[in-house]
């Protein structure tokens, strides 16, 4: 639980980013176009760069920061044992979506995880490692 | 090594180190990086003025940390450049920290030949191949220096002695002392023996280069960890954004100065020559503000009215007159001559559109200047630390000693990450004194942006009866002398008379380095070219290929491998075809085959399966090597069929990855399959190397499957379906 307080319009972004210092999670277009600010929103994957601060007032918010418990998340040690990450910048946004996908349906088909990995951009195209390593986690049932 | 640089290099590099070292520790110095002080018999009169090149520092906990001279954009060489030094020290990896090295361009930094010191820039995926030797005699000689400690300690000679992981051992005695135990006593040797060849470990006694090694930084960039340029922040911090110029070289004028200063949390506004800065408390305060402004632009602009589409036309007249003279590339034998008497004349022309970085991570710096103005620091992830610190000493009127640039990790940077943001960001604190970080949004960076240069090549060749190619004619027409040329030799084909020119347009526009640089749209026209000659022959691709390859073995070995690879010659299923392209990059080569398909409908063509040889040396990291090779692939891809910026009346029309799209999972190939040639030649380049391939792998898939040829990237579905109208 914390609290903040911004302009009323702030979005959940940069709130995150500058008044809560949780800088894993990232600017990359600020509309909703590439996927690097995903968080989860009640467990669900949002956009945080196009969310409202006010809007999740009384909600709960998980970054990456908080993805992790006592050990890394499946899919946070999958990414490393995969070796997806190259310059890494998108990669927060990668590992929530894909966790919000497991938490949903732990045991998605490849045309599903393809389908809802689809708005998370990756320009060093680490893709391929990233299908491996989400396959590798649905597949071991550990999530 | 001229003396001039060396005198620039701060005397910072020694005694920080053994400040910083904390407790009674040593900095093992090795002067691979700085062979001019080998023969210097100052350092041997006293050791505490020794200023051998730092690389390495040994702690009496063990702990050893490796300093990191290149920008870690995603490339992973932070690894490969610590496991090099770690290998010939024989170091325990466990116990290796990498810390980024100062900006000392002198000691840090290399030239462009490979000589060492000189710009710190990581580009033209020179940094692996560029350290290894130094690297490997440093990582030598700090072994040398704790040998040389444990002999003495022990009253033994040092020959006796042996390394394994981190421990000197007297097998005779049957003894051993840690790396950390003898650094809390070990004094720096009078002098250390020249490193040679013969010194260094044989391949086969490697246990680091060429294993499996994690990368470094990969564990803190799954948990958001890793801190970014963009991440960095300062206390009492402000945040500024830039409304620059929509057409590049116009100057500002702000019409409503008043009413924009009374924005929410504004701090200051900033008039600069291309734009007007804004600065407030928060960032979405400034990009409020910003969006407020009403600035008239002025001034004779050359892009001014500038149409990239239409340039087309002209850069045909510029490539189509034969009276004019371009700069000459490449010009062996005699190609007109040759051509003109050839038994069949071929000509074709290519096309390749400006093209955006798309770094995920948008340009950004933080700058702090010191109260009493008399020196400032600064942080940013950046490809040339020691040109940014220099831009900003300038901006700031001080001297280059003055100013601390800390690089941090890049998102990305692709050829983008140079210097205007530093520059900007001190520009604004020098106004505003206060700690600030400048952030372009996505849109500044793709309007604002530094494109690779559009290109018209056209191509002429002939031939014999027999196919065989006897003349090569490769003309290039755009915007960018520097950039333009890359990869125009092609060492792996045999082919006589050669010639190859470039030829100037001045659009006025921004271009930059970008992945690959020339090599992106030449060995597009080249491979393509070479499928459309042996396709009108009736000559399968790989054999016209392996015949031109007939008396080089290893060319031809990464040929032939790629074609095993992808089952070369065997019926694709129905609606699908292969097709093939082989590229060089930086000593590297490579080859590869894609599966494609097209749907008739749309126009979309969609990359199935990709597989590649490579043969790039030494691979130090095999498992990144592949990532690179994957990474290039799936840019080259996106490059090739989706990516293009346009100008209109000067100004550029896409904003952000709505209308500039980069490829998403779904347009990713099912898998990608490389293939690395075991070699025991120095390492040479990885990052650069498979982009290439993509455009003419692909436009000769097409031509197998439809018999007709893309000749304009990125070959988009409309572009797709023109051709199969025609």
């Amino acid at each position: 639980m914390v609290q903040v307080e911004t302009a009323p319009d702030a979005t959940l972004l940069w709130t995150l980013r500058d008044a809560l210092q949780l800088t894993g999670t990232k600017y990359g277009c600020g509309a909703s176009l590439c996927g690097a600010c995903t968080v989860h929103l009640d467990g669900i994957a949002v956009r945080s760069c196009m969310t409202p601060v006010s809007s999740v007032a009384g909600r709960s918010v998980t970054t990456i920061e908080g993805l992790a418990g006592e050990e890394l998340h499946p899919l946070q040690k999958a990414w490393i044992e995969e070796q997806v990450p190259q310059c890494g910048y998108c990669q927060s946004g990668q590992i929530m979506q894909a966790a919000a996908l497991l938490k949903a349906n732990p045991h998605p088909d490849r045309e599903l995880i393809i389908s809802y990995m689809n708005g998370v951009l990756c320009r060093c195209g680490t893709y391929t490692r990233i299908l491996k390593a989400i396959e590798k986690v649905s597949k071991s049932g550990k999530q | 090594m001229n003396n001039k640089k060396e005198g620039r290099a701060h005397p910072m590099s020694r005694r920080q180190f053994m400040l910083t070292a904390g407790g009674f520790s040593f900095a093992v110095t090795a002067g691979a990086i700085a062979p001019r002080f080998l023969g210097d018999p100052e350092p041997a009169a006293s050791s505490g003025d020794q200023q051998l090149t730092a690389w390495v520092k040994i702690t009496a906990d063990g702990k050893i940390t490796i300093y990191n001279p290149a920008a870690e954009m995603g490339q992973g060489s932070m690894t490969a450049l610590a496991a090099i030094l770690a290998e010939e020290m024989d170091a325990d990896w466990d116990k290796v920290t990498i810390e980024y090295s100062p900006v000392e361009p002198g000691i840090y930094g290399m030239q462009w030949n490979g000589t060492p010191g000189g710009p710190m820039i990581t580009a033209g995926s020179r940094t692996v191949r560029g350290y290894y030797k130094p690297l490997r005699q440093a990582g030598a000689k700090a072994r040398y220096v704790l040998l040389y400690n444990a002999a003495k300690k022990w009253g033994l000679p040092q020959s006796g002695l042996k390394t394994d992981r981190g421990y000197v051992i007297d097998p005779a005695g049957g003894r051993k002392l840690s790396y950390g135990e003898i650094a809390s006593f070990a004094q720096i040797p009078p002098s250390v023996p020249e490193i040679n060849e013969q010194d260094l470990k044989k391949p086969e006694q490697f246990r680091l280069i060429g294993q499996i090694i994690p990368r470094y930084d990969i564990p803190e960039k799954t948990t958001g960890r890793a801190k970014f340029g963009i991440d960095f922040s300062l206390p009492d911090m402000v945040y500024a954004a830039i409304a620059r110029a929509p057409v590049y070289g116009s100057t500002p004028e702000l019409l409503n100065e008043n009413e924009v200063r009374t924005s929410d949390g504004l701090v200051d506004l900033v008039k600069m020559d291309h734009g007007i800065g804004v600065v407030a408390n928060t960032f979405e305060q400034a990009l409020k503000a910003k969006k407020r402004m009403q600035i008239r632009w002025s001034g004779e602009a050359r892009a001014k009215g500038y149409d990239s589409v239409e340039d087309y036309k002209s850069l045909e007249l510029l490539i189509r007159d034969e009276n004019k003279k371009g700069r000459m590339v490449v010009d062996t034998g005699d190609a007109p001559s040759n051509i003109q008497s050839a038994y069949k004349i071929y000509e074709r022309e290519y096309r390749t559109d400006y093209l955006y970085h798309a770094q995920m991570e948008p340009l950004n710096a933080v700058i702090h200047i010191a109260a009493d103005g008399k020196s400032a620091e600064a942080w940013a992830g950046t490809q040339a630390p020691d040109t940014e610190r220099n831009a900003i000493a300038k901006v700031l009127g001080l001297d280059e000693s003055k100013v601390t640039f800390h690089n941090c990790y890049s998102g990305g940077g692709f050829g983008r990450r140079q210097e205007d943001f530093s520059l900007e960001a001190a520009m604004l604190a020098k106004q505003v004194r206060r700690p600030l970080k400048l952030i372009w949004t996505r849109e500044d960076d793709i309007q604002y942006g530094a494109f690779r240069p559009m290109s018209l090549q056209r191509m002429e060749a002939g031939v014999d009866r027999d196919g065989h190619l006897t003349g090569w004619q490769h003309r290039i027409a755009g915007p960018d002398n520097r950039l333009q040329t890359g990869g125009v030799r092609m060492n792996y084909y045999t082919i006589p008379n050669q010639q190859t020119e470039h030829r100037v347009s001045h659009p006025g526009v921004r271009t930059a380095f970008w992945r690959s640089v020339g090599h992106g749209p030449n060995k597009f026209a080249q491979e393509a070219f070479i499928d459309e000659i042996a396709h009108d022959l009736q000559i399968d691709p790989y054999e016209y290929r392996r015949r031109m390859m007939k008396d080089l073995p290893r060319h031809l070995a990464l040929l032939d491998k790629a074609a095993a690879l992808s089952g070369w010659g065997k019926s694709p299923a129905p609606g699908r075809a292969y097709g093939m392209a082989f590229s060089d990059y930086g000593g590297s080569y490579t080859s590869g085959v894609v599966e494609i398909s097209l749907d008739q409908e749309s126009g979309q063509i969609k990359v199935h399966k990709v597989w590649a040889a490579v043969d790039a040396g030494v691979v130090v990291q095999p498992d990144n090597a592949i990532a690179q090779m994957e990474g290039g692939i799936v840019m080259g891809i996106s490059s090739v069929l989706q990516e293009s910026i346009t100008f209109k009346n000067g100004q550029v029309q896409q904003s952000n990855f709505h209308d500039y799209p980069i490829l998403r999972m779904a347009d990713c190939p099912e898998s990608i399959e490389i293939s690395l040639m075991p070699s025991s030649l120095p390492p040479t380049s990885l990052g650069e190397l498979s982009l290439p391939l993509m455009g003419g792998a692909i436009t000769n898939a097409f031509l197998k499957l439809t018999g007709k040829a893309l000749r304009h990237m990125p070959f988009t579905p409309a572009k797709v379906l023109e051709v199969l109208s025609k």
